[in-house]
């Protein structure tokens, strides 16, 4: 069998395994809440009547294990269950809110990934001027910088008092595709620049790691341009830490985006499971939990199946 | 003195020659002070009200201003690092032992690291605050349930790493040689094998303090962190918000104390990291 399909089977059953074990984890946080999820839910002014039917909806009067199986077989058809204050489906719910976080994570990743490739490069190339140490100490910085703060400071700046761009929201209904992209503007530089700072990092590690390596010298020695040895040859072979790092980045732009969102009211998915979260919406964080896990499972499967393409000495 | 000893002291005195990790070290030991004498360091008691003096810009009186209540933000900046140390001390604490105990069944017993290789897996999917507020939203939100969730969310992180150096240790022939002795193996574990894990978890328990602060800070800005009457850093952002315009410094000091305390924590894990593991020096 083909290397290739047969690494991308294996890394498929791993996926398959680590998916099943999340919405486990997932079933389990919301049963471990203590006292009755209905009732907490309901609130104080419930009858014992309301917290029944309600306990009836969400199938918490069936014995845990049938539970957990009515859960994973929901799963396998897509079913993510029935927000209780939306009154809609979460699965609904979780597409009506997509696009501001798809649009904010795809931005935020271009930004940092703008910054961090050529500065981190750059940086190992001038390893120990000026230029290296400002990087080292910015990134430094960057990565102490809560993303939520820094976007409050962005909208201090540049929409309250410059009135660049506009400070929450997302548009009307009928916005077009330029004005919601000003909306994100802010949010994806806040949570980009600080993500920028571990991809520096990384990059300026894994290109330190290769410059040093005898093709590189060798590539040298045989008198090809310094923009030749350090593009194609260093940067080509120092790709697999890098594309580690983005793919990490993406998830940790997720976990960036459910704060950011909140501060600039993006209605996204972020805004979505923090009032779910406010409201005791059970069903709404549990589906939220296991749609971003499974996209973080999702993206690591890419990143290990583009190791193979960049260096083909990978095996799986 | 003990071989021990001597090799902590060359250790402190290599660490204290980097300039950096003597940056943050002095950064983290001004916020522990100011946090642990709190009372007699706070020009004013941190919910003192003064509706007369609301809304003030820095002075010699408040040099960080008042908030809507005329409340010192210097003083309320300075008791929110007590919640924000203790929650991020309690965190280490949990997900140190959760993380010990799991990476070590891991890298040790070979029948065990299969599923909590998985079960680690799985958990490090989640992003960290997503998987911290669902948590807290499950157990309610108090000081309690914050460091409980963000405990387990952080303790993969170690174990992680834990599992990796028992991997290595495993084979080394010291314990080898202590199990073919026949000393029972919670003996081994840990008179030979935990004492000599105690720098890579050192390293990356650094880390998780830095993390678990800004996780912190997070989780109370949204409103599902500590519910307590102290102020957090992350709640007194959140409150400030709403006067952004006409006082700015109730953004700027809370965020300022958030990024000097992390960054402080960044540079002594750095330096940490580099004194533990010298190949990394080399690429600095």
């Amino acid at each position: 069998m083909n290397r290739i399909v047969r690494a991308m089977l294996g890394r498929l059953a791993g996926m398959a395994l680590v998916l099943v074990i999340v919405a486990t984890v997932v079933f389990v946080i919301v049963r471990v809440t203590p006292g009755d999820p209905a009732a907490v839910m309901l609130g104080s002014d419930a009858t014992p009547q309301d917290i029944a039917d309600l306990r009836s909806r969400m199938g918490l009067d069936a014995p845990l294990i049938v539970q957990y199986g009515q859960f994973m077989l929901g799963l396998l058809r897509g079913d993510l269950g029935q927000s209780i204050f939306l009154g809609q489906s979460v699965g609904q719910a979780l597409l009506a809110r997509a696009e501001p976080t798809f649009f904010l994570t795809l931005f935020s990743i271009l930004i940092a990934c703008a910054i961090a490739l050529p500065v981190g490069v750059l940086s190992a190339v001038k390893r120990g001027t000026v230029f290296d140490q400002i990087v080292v100490t910015l990134t430094m910085i960057a990565s102490s910088v809560p993303s939520f703060w820094l976007g409050l400071m962005l909208i201090q700046v540049f929409a309250v008092s410059m009135g660049l761009f506009p400070a929450s929201g997302y548009g009307g209904p009928d916005s077009g595709f330029f004005e919601r992209l000003q909306h994100l503007v802010l949010p994806a530089v806040a949570l980009g620049v600080v993500n920028s700072a571990l991809i520096t990092r990384f990059t300026r590690a894994a290109m330190l790691d290769v410059l040093g390596d005898d093709y590189v010298r060798t590539a040298r020695a045989k008198g090809a341009t310094e923009r030749r040895v350090v593009l194609k040859h260093a940067l080509r072979n120092a790709l697999v830490p890098i594309i580690t790092v983005i793919g990490l980045s993406v998830a940790m732009l997720v976990a960036g985006a459910v704060v950011t969102e909140t501060v600039f009211g993006l209605p996204g998915i972020g805004n979505l499971v923090v009032s779910a979260v406010l409201r005791r919406d059970y069903p709404v964080i549990q589906g939220t939990l296991l749609v971003v896990a499974a996209i973080y499972v999702l993206i690591n499967f890419v990143v290990d199946m583009l190791y193979i393409l960049v260096d083909p000495r990978v095996r799986l | 003195m003990s071989a021990a000893a001597a090799s902590f002291l060359a250790g402190s005195r290599q660490l204290l020659r980097n300039p950096a990790v003597l940056m943050g070290a002095a950064i983290l030991v001004l916020v522990v002070m100011a946090a642990l004498l709190a009372p007699l360091v706070a020009p004013y008691a941190p919910n003192k009200l003064s509706i007369a003096n609301k809304l003030q810009s820095p002075s010699l009186l408040h040099p960080f201003g008042t908030d809507e209540f005329g409340r010192d933000i210097l003083s309320r900046a300075i008791f929110a690092g007590r919640v924000s140390l203790m929650v991020s001390l309690g965190v280490v604490a949990l997900s140190t032992v959760l993380g010990v105990i799991l990476g070590v069944a891991a890298g040790f017993f070979k029948s065990l690291d299969a599923p909590i290789s998985r079960l680690l897996d799985a958990m490090m999917s989640f992003p960290d605050i997503l998987l911290a507020i669902a948590l807290v939203a499950a157990l309610g939100p108090s000081l309690t349930t914050v460091i409980i969730a963000l405990g387990i969310t952080y303790a993969p992180r170690l174990a992680r790493i834990v599992r990796g150096s028992t991997l290595v240790l495993r084979e080394m022939p010291y314990i080898e040689a202590a199990i073919t002795l026949g000393l029972p193996t919670w003996q081994v574990l840990v008179r030979h094998l935990l004492l000599n894990l105690a720098s890579p978890i050192l390293v990356q328990a650094t880390f998780v303090f830095a993390s678990a602060m800004l996780a912190e800070a997070s989780l109370s800005f949204l409103g599902v962190g500590v519910s307590t009457d102290m102020p957090t850093w992350g709640t007194m952002l959140a409150s400030g918000r709403e006067y952004m315009n006409s006082a700015p410094w109730l953004m700027v000091f809370p965020g300022l104390a958030i990024v000097a305390s992390v960054l402080s924590l960044q540079l002594l894990g750095d330096g940490l990291r580099d004194l533990v593991d010298p190949r990394l020096t080399k690429e600095r």
